[in-house]
């Protein structure tokens, strides 16, 4: 757990919303992590592929694979298991909250979400410290 | 709002609740205070103030008073003091408690809730460690409308998301709607109290441990001697007392000092041991020492 700019933190974020994208990285940037996009689970697949994140935000409704479908996934690839997951949707009910956090989510943030949530989350999970916000 | 309008509400709540505001804080009197002139039928911030001089109207001074105190909070606010507690406070104070097997904790800012039953949630996970202790949780604040709030501990989806960690949110809570409601037996743990702590708190006892966090920055210097002064006087010999990140003893009392340890963490300071006056030595040894 570090804030050293030279083991910059990466995030990947999952979302099929442009807006949610921005805003998200916009926030995440200025915790010094280095964020990637993914537009849905098949394009987060890739992502992870290429190079693994070391926190992903990741939307659960999406068309192609949603984050439920690519959490299963990456869980059984090779590394998958070392990416925290922050599952983030608008479905707040108890049900699918349980249900994220069976297929290996971290944590879970609900929509809208802003900056002081997502940097409680990150916190939550280990990858910002403390007093790093 | 005239400057002598300003100056009369300023004096009004530094006397009914201590709050200290500079000049450049005019908009935060103007922002707050402007929906109790509605709720009251009061056309401007001029017309508050003629009430307040010439009425003794006690909702319209409550919510004068609560209007301007500030109750942002959040459950495991800072993360830091709570961990403290779970690693620290709470074994050193089962040590020395071991005979009584009783813990009280004040809380004593504790706006509407977060902050005591993030602490009533640790004492659920210590668990059989706790069994058979006799542990009390008093909460209090200025406010009585965030005290009510706090007694029904429901929270918004915003609000148990701040600082909560998933897995309790689903241990503690009950989602009634769009809200989400603490257990009862954590509720059970908690003691709400009206108190201004500008007045005497020496019938709530002794603690082993106070959270006083981010409420005296809002206090002038002589007003904070005197509150942690009397926060001294609450802990028991081996208490601790837990201040927000901008605030300290330092040059305030000399009853408390800060540990060298942890960050926001204060005991009883030990008693100062004033150096006796030097005795004059007896005339024939300065005679010996003359020569």
């Amino acid at each position: 757990m570090t804030n050293d700019p030279a083991e910059t933190r990466t995030c990947l974020v999952v979302d099929d919303s442009a807006v949610i994208r921005k805003v998200a990285r916009r926030i995440i940037e200025t915790l010094g992590f280095a964020v990637t996009e993914a537009e849905d689970g098949s394009d987060a697949l890739l992502r992870c592929a290429e190079a693994m994140p070391d926190v992903i935000l990741l939307d659960w409704n999406m068309p192609n694979v949603d984050g439920y479908a690519f959490l299963q996934a990456l869980r059984q690839r090779p590394g998958g298991t070392g990416p925290k997951i922050l599952f983030c949707t608008t479905e707040n009910d108890v049900g699918a909250i349980a249900r994220a956090l069976r297929a290996g989510a971290d944590e879970y943030i609900m929509k809208p979400f802003d900056r002081d949530i997502l940097t409680a989350k990150l916190e939550q999970v280990g990858v910002v410290q403390a007093d790093a916000a | 709002m005239t400057e002598l309008e300003f100056d009369y509400l300023r004096a009004y709540l530094k006397q009914r609740s201590g709050l200290a505001l500079t000049p450049e804080k005019r908009y935060l009197v103007e922002s707050r205070l402007t929906p109790v002139c509605r709720r009251f039928g009061l056309a401007t911030l001029r017309d508050l103030v003629g009430t307040l001089k010439v009425a003794r109207d006690s909702a319209i001074e409550k919510a004068v008073v609560e209007a301007m105190t500030t109750n942002e909070t959040f459950f495991f606010r800072d993360r830091t003091p709570f961990d403290l507690f779970r690693d620290v406070l709470l074994p050193q104070a089962m040590a020395r408690r071991a005979g009584q097997r009783r813990l009280r904790i004040w809380c004593a800012a504790a706006s509407t809730g977060q902050e005591p039953y993030s602490l009533a949630i640790l004492l659920q996970e210590a668990g059989v460690k706790l069994a058979g202790w006799q542990v009390e949780i008093v909460a209090t604040d200025l406010s009585t409308e965030v005290i009510e709030k706090g007694k029904l501990g429901l929270y918004s989806h915003f609000e148990v998301q701040r600082g909560l960690p998933v897995q309790w949110l689903l241990k503690y809570f009950t989602q009634i709607g769009e809200q989400w409601q603490i257990a009862p037996s954590l509720r059970s743990m908690v003691d709400y109290r009206p108190l201004n702590l500008l007045n005497g708190f020496e019938a709530l006892g002794t603690f082993d441990v106070i959270y006083c966090r981010n409420v005296l920055i809002y206090f002038d210097t002589p007003t904070k001697a005197d509150i942690l002064g009397r926060l001294a006087d609450r802990l028991g010999p081996e208490g601790a007392l837990l201040l927000g990140a901008a605030e300290t003893v330092i040059g305030l009392t000399d009853r408390l000092s800060p540990n060298p340890q942890h960050r926001g963490l204060y005991g009883v300071a030990a008693p100062v041991v004033r150096a006796a006056s030097p005795v004059a030595p007896p005339v024939s040894q300065l005679r010996v020492a003359a020569r």
